[in-house]
């Protein structure tokens, strides 16, 4: 029975995952970049959402809804300013930037905030503890159902979005080829900034999401990052539904792995991620070396 | 040095066989060290010997193999971790610090057939988690006692003043090594290989060079040359906590120093290694505000001057210190790499 409830808590995690690894997958499909201060933003926005909750006894929900609009201009700037630079300088040089961003994020976190480790959860009451039953031994959490439902609406939104509207059509195109796309008139510069600021938007949901269902603090960032990135590759690099199976796949390995020795968590987890990732290029070797 | 000077004229230059000759007297004098210097600018010195081991390395590989890796600190705890174990079998201590260095070399090597496949940020996060799953396994070594760490109390058996000279000479010597290594597989076919696979894999290996196996030379010298760093950085601190030695930190480091110095220039990194050295000698005690300004520094410099403080120079004032490539004068006829041989 506790491998079948540590399944359950497993898939549940994997939501969770998902949610903080959509902005990842997503930037990664729009400007074939990885962002390296991806757990940092994430943070960043746990911290504000806390800083208003503790200033003003508000819901983290509704500061959730004040700390968004600030997210999107940060991701808008974000690629104005450094990532569209960094972008024409070459493959390797937003893996510089970013990585340098995420050291500064880090270390104004603890200047601002100290070392003290921070939650949302004592804001949310009961929603933080309650769970529904199911059956003898096995009980959801209606947070962690929460976070599922959400990571579900938020890639679905992202998918519809990027089927149905012009801005997603813009984007697609961009994706395949920025220099045609160029020619018939979308203006490429735009389009980018406005998908940073959506995946930065997407990071403060799963950063304030960690902050009810877990702690954080300022250098918290980097492991979230590696999760995100677990996540993003088992499902299949830039695939929006690959990204919740792959956040599903990670959360449930880590939770059997904790059922085999107390470190097995995150040794079981990379563990999948690195066979995940060795089995692609084992595979893109057979399609290629024949 | 003077053998050398008589090799080519299309890559030496009086300036650079003044500056290669200075840099071997340099050496030597500094071999001298611990007999005029003070016991405080012996341990800071062997300091930035590892500084300069570190910044060297991750350009060898990013700079020259276009491998940005987030996890060069696992070489740097396995070197320390290897050094602990084998000294605890009885090895010399000092047998062991070095062998440390080995010992991540050959794990570079068993990791490379995969690691080197994977690409761009694959790698870079790649290397990451390999340097996560190191540190979770050695944790799981009793006699490291977790996050608790260890001491390589086997040290302790030396006086402070000979351990500290022994460890100076041996940072000294490492780094001489280390340094002269990559210089001479740049000058030689590798350097024309990684330059040709920097500008385009693809069109490289369509003329034959072989990509995985120059790549593999860089991720086993940088592996082993970061494992060094580790293991002499531990013969500086004695004390060994898994935490603080597979901290992405290191990495972080390095990267600064590649960048400041000069991605992809040969004296760059020694150059960002010494500037390293001084600002954290200077703002170090300053504390988070210092580690603000390094990753600002590093995103400035990656954006506005891509080939830092050294590269720029060079492009400015058309010198070149320690040759690795060959160039174009109007007096040398010969301008191609002889290394364009297929391999």
């Amino acid at each position: 029975m506790i491998w079948v409830n540590q399944v359950i808590q497993g898939v549940l995690l994997g939501g969770y995952y998902a949610l903080i690894a959509c902005g990842l997958s997503f930037m990664f499909g729009v400007m074939r970049i990885i962002n390296l201060a991806h757990g940092d933003l994430a943070i960043l926005a746990a911290f504000l959402v806390w800083a208003i909750v503790e200033h003003s006894g508000m819901s983290p929900f509704l500061a959730l809804a004040l700390v968004l609009p600030v997210m999107g201009a940060l991701g808008w700037l974000l690629q104005r300013v450094m990532l569209e630079r960094s972008l024409r300088a070459g493959m390797l040089v937003p893996l510089l930037t970013t990585f340098g961003l995420a050291i500064v994020i880090q270390n104004l976190l603890f200047l601002a905030f100290g070392a003290d480790i921070r939650s949302l959860a004592p804001a949310i009451g009961d929603l933080a503890f309650n769970s529904w039953s199911l059956g003898s031994h096995i009980y959801i959490g209606q947070l962690a159902g929460l976070i599922f439902l959400v990571a579900v609406l938020m890639l679905g939104g992202l998918q519809l979005m990027l089927a149905r509207t012009p801005l997603g059509r813009s984007i697609r195109a961009i994706a395949e080829d920025p220099d045609t796309a160029e020619l018939v008139g979308i203006d490429s510069r735009r389009v980018y900034a406005a998908a940073a600021a959506i995946a930065v938007m997407t990071v403060a949901v799963g950063g304030t999401f960690l902050g009810m269902r877990a702690t954080f603090s300022p250098y918290a960032g980097p492991i979230q990052l590696i999760f995100a990135f677990e996540a993003v590759v088992i499902g299949g690099l830039g695939s929006m539904w690959g990204t919740l199976a792959g956040g599903i796949v990670l959360g449930v390995a880590q939770n059997l792995g904790a059922l085999i020795a107390p470190n097995g968590f995150l040794i079981v987890g990379h563990a999948v991620f690195l066979l995940a990732l060795g089995a692609r290029l084992l595979h893109q070797r057979r399609k290629g070396g024949a | 040095m003077s053998a050398r000077a008589g090799l080519s004229i299309e890559r030496w230059t009086p300036l650079s066989a003044a500056a290669v000759a200075a840099l071997a007297a340099l050496a030597v004098v500094l071999a001298f060290g611990p007999l005029f210097l003070g016991a405080n600018a012996v341990d800071r010195l062997t300091t930035l010997f590892i500084y300069v081991m570190l910044g060297v390395m991750w350009n060898a590989l990013a700079g020259y193999g276009g491998l940005v890796s987030v996890g060069q600190q696992a070489f740097f705890g396995l070197g320390a971790y290897a050094a602990i174990r084998l000294a605890s079998f009885g090895v010399p201590v000092y047998a062991a610090l070095a062998l440390g260095g080995v010992f991540a070399g050959l794990v570079a090597l068993a990791m490379s057939p995969f690691a080197l496949r994977l690409r761009g940020g694959e790698f870079a996060i790649g290397m990451w988690v390999i340097a996560e799953v190191c540190h979770l396994l050695v944790n799981l070594d009793p006699l490291i006692n977790g996050e608790t760490g260890t001491s390589l109390i086997s040290l302790n058996a030396f006086a402070p003043q000979a351990r500290r000279d022994y460890t100076y000479w041996l940072a000294l010597g490492a780094m001489t090594l280390l340094v002269a290594v990559v210089f001479s597989l740049l000058r030689g076919r590798l350097g024309s290989s990684v330059q040709a696979i920097r500008d385009s894999e693809e069109a490289a290996a369509s003329l034959g060079v072989r990509v995985l196996a120059a790549k593999r030379i860089l991720f086993v010298v940088a592996g082993a040359g970061c494992g060094m760093a580790g293991t002499l950085y531990l013969a500086t601190s004695i004390s060994f906590q898994p935490a603080g030695y597979f901290s992405v930190q290191w990495t972080a480091y390095m990267i600064f120093m590649a960048l400041v110095g000069g991605l992809g220039t040969f004296e760059g990194p020694i150059i960002g290694a010494v500037v390293f050295f001084v600002l954290e000698s200077a703002f170090g005690a300053s504390g988070v505000w210092y580690l603000v300004g390094l990753g600002a520094t590093a995103v400035v410099f990656a954006l506005y001057l891509p080939r830092g403080l050294w590269g720029t120079l060079e492009t400015r004032l058309g010198i070149r210190l320690l040759p690795v490539g060959y160039r174009v004068r109007a007096r040398a006829e010969a301008s191609a790499a002889p290394a364009a041989k297929s391999g």
